[in-house]
């Protein structure tokens, strides 16, 4: 009978919590397309365990966002389009509605480009998604901040460069952009072309079918090119199985250029020896010596609340980069509520303008300890890049090393495809692009 | 008591061969229909914010993988020739859809999709010329190379995405007759005429002569062909109208569900899922084709939610969660393991307990 009694209060208590949970007015709700199985789960548990143990540090140390809680509940897509809609449909109204979505998905992000806009919830998709969605104008409800794909693939072409001795020297280079056979390798296609008519190098196009765990056809041709760079814009199991391909072939991994995404240590690790001297882009450092990954470790992880569940994944690359999420998410709601009120809920309609006006600089970073780790960030109506700043790290066998300063993009050039491109699709769309001069 | 057809006495041919003989049949699919037409668009403005997930997130996707799987299940399961080429087909209706619409200006949108289907019809007689000599597993793969033909194809001639610098296709807007469906409910209505339509016709199709001849030709070519069916016509039949389902199927993924589509979204692993739903549903049945894909669409959804709900308990009664990297494996454990308890307990799909079901209530309350 006693046990009975335990169990009703138990119930009873949670029915309680569960109405006293959804009254709460002092709680910010955040979905999280997440996937933690399936192909990919090596990233997505990463970025999701980073951004969350943001969070988390957040709400404990200074009890939220100016004493707003940050709430969450995560979905698993599995990376998959149709389950990541239905985890979007599923999470948009809770809890007050969602903050913003990051879906950490170019696939998932596409296909939600046209619901945000009518469900007025802001997308970020840090260093993924449609690049042309940078032109505010034309998306106002997207933003693909700190950096795109064209801006990666200028910032590599000017990498190489450099290493080169100078614009003039790529004329008659062979580089190969060996990608992930999906619109996420082909995005960068185009910047890459442009390039090569500007400098001279001879572009070849390798794709790399999907998952890409055999690619022995894509070396032999890369053998028969004899190619001077490799641009490597893989992902998931393609990066590790291009890195040991190119030690069977021969090919220096030095002259092996990745993508953001090619440049974690799940990259690099299962890959062994084969790894060393690679260098990938990032738009992130990593390492546990960071003073705000400690500040965490601190805070967070040594009251057992650390969402990681390998320990000696804290601080690698993907979950810096799942602190960067967190860190933009709560920037954009503080810089909400600084105009539309201090400890209030916001909505995603104010969330947005918080995004669009966001300020990280280099001081505001330093506020947050986050200093060196991600480029500042300075958004505006037309601009819903930001920033477009990425730095280069080179595996020597045990961990990232930096070997580049934040490299800025050639923005003229770039800003002017993307405004062609969104241009474009804003006609077939049959939008009428914003007038930013009215904006406020 | 309640399913006896005692009493029910056809007087005519025609009435004899009605899709619902059964007067309890007829009443019961009459309701179904009031309640998809009328009572789910009624509910879901009742409760906008519920009944927007419900119809963007849950319906219109079931809909549209019920297509798809009826179109396979006419190819698979009546004419008895495999396929693993589903979704290639669905990507050439969603393509095709896309480029009706932008190249032919004023085209009205249902003959973009009818002519979207025909297009996908034309590459599935194209694919199915080796069901003339091959069979079975060897004819598997045969369509298996159709799958990665027509992706590579949308992939490598940009023309088919109108040079979109990611191969990626936004489907225009849906405006039939001047009228523009762009709310989930009226996504929603549009899809489930479409797929209702086409349910019908498959229906009929499978009880006249040429879903009889589909059958014999499953069942043994060789007396088919003796008893003056001709193989070739049957066969490619089967291929058009199969894929002409799935090329439906894929302009209605492309249009009223996802909006955005790149290639790589009709994968292999979509072919398998339908291929799986089929499996699940009924092999040879039109009603399967919806179970299975409720089964395969809903389960994980389902499975997910309840496993969040179950760690909300225990964060709540004992401060204390699943490791959430456990929690996502866990949803595909229990679905593997309940698609193979599934095919242990019953291998002719839930078609096939719904048969079982329907005779045991034809005896109920008395034991024979």
């Amino acid at each position: 009978m006693l046990h009975r009694t335990k169990f009703v209060s138990t119930l009873a208590a949670l029915a309680v919590a569960a109405f006293a949970g959804a009254a709460s007015a002092q709680e910010q709700f955040v979905p999280l397309l997440s996937y933690r199985a399936g192909a990919f789960a090596a990233g997505g548990s990463g970025i999701f365990g980073g951004y969350i143990d943001y969070m988390n540090y957040i709400n404990m140390k200074e009890g939220g966002v100016n004493g707003v809680k940050l709430v969450w509940e995560e979905c698993e897509t599995e990376y998959n389009n149709s389950r990541g809609v239905e985890c979007y449909e599923r999470l948009k109204r809770r809890g007050g509605g969602a903050s913003l979505v990051q879906p950490l998905s170019t696939g998932i992000t596409y296909s939600l480009i046209d619901r945000v806009a009518v469900d007025k919830v802001p997308m970020v998709t840090l260093g993924y998604g449609r690049t042309d969605a940078a032109d505010g104008r034309v998306f106002p409800w997207v933003f693909p901040m700190i950096t795109t794909y064209w801006s990666q693939a200028d910032a590599m072409i000017k990498f190489i460069a450099k290493k080169e001795g100078g614009d003039d020297k790529l004329k008659g280079k062979k580089i190969v952009h060996l990608y992930h056979d999906s619109a996420y390798g082909k995005e960068p296609i185009a910047v890459l072309q442009e390039y090569a008519k500007k400098l001279g190098y001879e572009l070849s196009l390798i794709a790399v079918p999907s998952p890409g765990n055999e690619q022995s056809a894509q070396w032999q041709q890369i053998r028969q090119i004899k190619p001077d760079y490799v641009i490597l814009w893989g992902w998931g199991v393609m990066n590790p199985t291009a890195l040991k391909a190119a030690q069977r072939s021969g090919f220096p991994r030095e002259k092996m250029i990745g993508v953001w995404w090619a440049g974690s240590e799940e990259d690099v690790i299962p890959a062994g020896a084969a790894a060393k001297g690679y260098t990938a882009a990032g738009f992130n450092v990593a390492g546990d010596k960071l003073p705000l990954v400690q500040d965490i470790k601190k805070v967070v992880y040594a009251k057992g609340k650390g969402n990681m569940e390998d320990d000696t994944r804290v601080g690698s690359v993907y979950h810096v980069r799942g602190i960067v999420h967190g860190i933009i998410t709560v920037e954009a709601i503080r810089k909400a509520q600084e105009r539309f009120g201090k400890g209030k809920v916001m909505t995603s309609e104010q969330v947005r303008w918080g995004l669009e006006n966001l300020d990280l600089s280099e001081a505001r970073l330093k506020q947050l300890n986050a200093a060196g780790m991600m480029p500042p960030i300075k958004m505006s109506c037309a601009d819903h890049e930001g920033s477009g700043l990425v730095r280069f790290q080179t595996w020597d066998g045990n961990q990232w090393k930096v070997v580049s300063d934040w490299i800025t993009p050639d923005k003229k050039m770039l800003r002017g495809m993307i405004e062609e491109s969104a241009a474009k699709y804003a006609k077939e769309k049959g939008i009428t692009p914003r007038d930013c001069s009215k904006e406020s | 008591m309640l399913y006896r057809e005692a009493g029910q006495f056809k007087t005519s041919y025609d009435k004899d061969q009605q899709i619902f003989p059964i007067r309890q049949d007829r009443i019961a699919m009459i309701a179904v229909l009031l309640a998809v037409f009328v009572v789910i668009p009624l509910l879901t403005t009742a409760f906008p914010a519920a009944g927007q997930y419900w119809l963007s997130g849950i319906l219109i996707p079931f809909l549209i993988f019920s297509l798809a799987a009826l179109g396979l299940n006419i190819l698979t399961g009546y004419a008895g020739q495999l396929s693993l080429g589903t979704a290639a087909f669905m990507a050439v209706g969603a393509f095709a859809a896309y480029n009706f619409v932008l190249r032919v200006p004023g085209i009205p949108l249902l003959v973009a999709f009818v002519l979207a289907g025909v297009c996908a019809a034309g590459v599935g007689i194209l694919f199915g010329l080796p069901s003339l000599r091959i069979k079975g597993f060897y004819l598997a793969v045969a369509t298996l190379a159709a799958q990665f033909f027509v992706v590579w194809a949308l992939v490598r001639f940009p023309w088919f995405s109108n040079y979109s610098s990611s191969g990626v296709i936004t489907a225009q807007r849906m405006v039939i007759l001047g009228y523009e469906f762009d709310t989930p409910l009226e996504k929603y209505l549009l899809t489930l005429s479409i797929v209702g339509a086409l349910a019908l016709a498959a229906k009929n199709l499978v009880r006249s002569s040429i879903g009889r001849a589909w059958m014999a030709v499953r069942d043994m070519d060789v007396a088919a062909e003796v008893i003056g069916i001709r193989l070739m016509h049957t066969k490619l039949l089967a291929f058009a109208v199969s894929s002409f389902y799935c090329g439906v199927a894929g302009a209605l993924y492309a249009y009223a569900y996802l909006g955005t589509v790149e290639p790589e979204a009709f994968t292999l692993d979509l072919s398998f899922r339908i291929l799986f739903m089929i499996i699940i549903g009924g092999v040879g049945s039109i009603l399967g084709s919806f179970l299975g894909a409720g089964f395969i669409v809903l389960l994980p959804i389902l499975l997910n939610i309840g496993v969040h709900s179950i760690n909300g308990v225990l964060q709540a009664a004992f401060a204390w969660s699943l490791p959430a990297g456990l929690t996502s494996n866990l949803e595909l454990m229990v679905f593997g393991g309940l698609i193979v308890f599934f095919l242990i307990v019953e291998p002719h799909g839930l078609a096939r307990l719904w048969q079982i079901g329907k005779e045991k209530l034809r005896l109920w309350p008395f034991p024979h």
